[in-house]
């Protein structure tokens, strides 16, 4: 059997340390989450206004974040800053403002969706019982359209995890950077220790995600 | 029996430059059932939705007992709860049981108990036949059934008034028959009702007085009786006559078999 390198992820602490990177990784990806989450609801609420100039900016805000690649946005406000504007913003740093920008568009788009989803007569009839505007929102229009809206942003909780495995390249040392580092450190005693220690990311990710997309499958089932 | 409920007074709607309602006017005595036929794009289905406060309007006035009904007024809520309104498309509320689609506006609008709620409405869904779909969600009902929960959803609301828009338009045949008994037993225990509808014999029999709008107008009005049978007007004659086949055989020697 070839030597698959899988003793190096239990030697010394490098199992912690592949575990600490992890937290850096989750840590950056939830605080982006957390602020995205709430700015994606006020300007997808925002984005259903029939106002053009509202409408405008946020079009092409929502498209300038969804054409730019994540790592060019990484550059930009990593790199791009320091040297333009004089900001010295650690890489963590960095990587909060990106994927905060990043899930606050995409999360506003999704809020848009469920909301124009929701159909007039929904609105029409919870009027013609006497209900108010508010109470039409509270009681009928949220509820549905945070129905739609659970499994889709649970999508994007995943994707905005994943992709935290970019950042490496603006210095933050996370997950697959030390896994890289791992190997580096190994490359004498054991070559081969590349397979093993991506192997071990690869387990981290799937463990860290796909309890979420089990989730959110139960909650699209439950809610259909 | 002769108070009036409702008055209509030279009502005008517009949408931009296309005028729909021309200078309505029609009273409404309690207790009594008005059905209101027409050709499609004449303005039934708008009037119903001013009447409900749906549409702001552009001249006249509607006048329920005592209070003007027009969007912009502070009072629509309490004018809403007088008024039911079954619409066309099934519009329950997809998220929440049979149950709570009928007790969510007493319960929030007119804060009513809900005890006192829930004992109504499991009695108004008994008697159109649903009590033991009360936990159902509104995907698991047919069309038929849906409508008959939308009609017990108003009438827990216990308006004054109630306006059905054209309720079995969207219904497979066979289910029609189902939500029309309901409206018949409505109206046999003396509720006041507008009703727009294209069944034409269901007409005949409910209605007290038809109302026949052809272009934005009431180009005719009168008993049932009266309309269907000696439609005074050519317009309305005509409209009636696209109700009427006459009989076509391809091959007469077949028939005569």
């Amino acid at each position: 059997m070839p030597d698959l390198g899988l003793n190096v992820i239990f030697k010394g602490r490098n199992f912690i340390r592949l575990l600490g990177g992890l937290g850096v990784a989750l840590k950056i990806s939830l605080i982006a989450v957390l602020i995205s989450i709430p700015l994606g609801i006020l300007l997808g609420a925002v984005m259903t206004w029939k106002n053009p100039i509202t409408k405008a900016i946020l079009r092409i805000y929502l498209e300038i974040i969804r054409i730019m690649p994540q790592m060019v946005l990484l550059f930009i406000v990593f790199f791009g800053t320091t040297r333009a504007l004089g900001w010295n913003l650690s890489g963590e740093v960095s990587a909060v403002i990106v994927f905060t920008l990043w899930g606050t568009a995409e999360m506003s788009d999704l809020v848009r969706g469920a909301l124009i989803s929701i159909p007039r007569h929904q609105y029409e009839s919870s009027e013609a019982l006497g209900l108010s505007r508010s109470q039409t929102y509270l009681y009928i229009i949220i509820p549905q359209a945070v129905r739609r809206l659970i499994p889709l942003s649970i999508n994007l909780i995943t994707r905005m995890i994943k992709t935290t495995s970019l950042i490496l390249m603006i210095g933050v040392v996370e997950v697959l950077k030390v896994a890289q580092q791992i190997i580096e450190a190994n490359r004498m005693s054991s070559p081969n220790a590349a397979f093993g220690v991506y192997l071990a990311v690869f387990l981290m990710y799937f463990l860290a995600c796909w309890p979420i997309s089990l989730l959110a499958r139960y909650l699209e089932k439950k809610w259909r | 029996m002769s108070n009036i409920m409702l008055k209509v007074d030279s009502l005008t709607k517009c949408f931009g430059d296309n005028t729909i309602l021309n200078g309505i006017s029609f009273d409404v005595k309690a207790g009594e059932v008005i059905v209101v036929v027409g050709p499609s794009g004449c303005g039934k289905s708008t009037l119903l939705r001013c009447i409900n406060a749906l549409e702001p309007i552009q001249g006249g006035s509607i006048v329920l007992e005592e209070d003007t009904i027009n969007p912009p007024s502070k009072n629509l809520a309490s004018l809403r709860q007088k008024v039911g309104m079954v619409f066309q498309s099934y519009d329950l509320f997809p998220h929440m049981t049979v149950l709570k689609n009928v007790m969510i506006a007493p319960m929030k609008v007119q804060k009513r108990k809900k005890e006192e709620v829930e004992a109504e409405a499991l009695a108004l869904l008994d008697r159109v036949g649903l009590k033991d779909k009360a936990n159902s969600f509104p995907r698991e009902l047919s069309g038929g059934q849906k409508q008959r929960v939308a009609i017990v959803r108003s009438l827990c609301m216990h308006p004054d008034l109630l306006l059905f828009d054209e309720v079995t338009a969207a219904l497979d045949p066979e289910m029609v028959r189902e939500v029309l008994d309901v409206m018949l037993d409505l109206a046999a225990n003396g509720r006041t009702m507008i009703i727009v509808t294209h069944e034409m014999s269901f007409a005949k029999a409910i209605a007290d007085r038809v109302l026949f709008l052809d272009g934005g107008s009431i180009v005719e009005q009168g008993p049932p009786e009266q309309f269907f049978d000696h439609p005074q007007t050519e317009r309305a004659q005509r409209f009636l006559h696209t109700f009427e086949f006459t009989a076509v055989k391809a091959h007469p020697a077949l028939a005569e078999e």
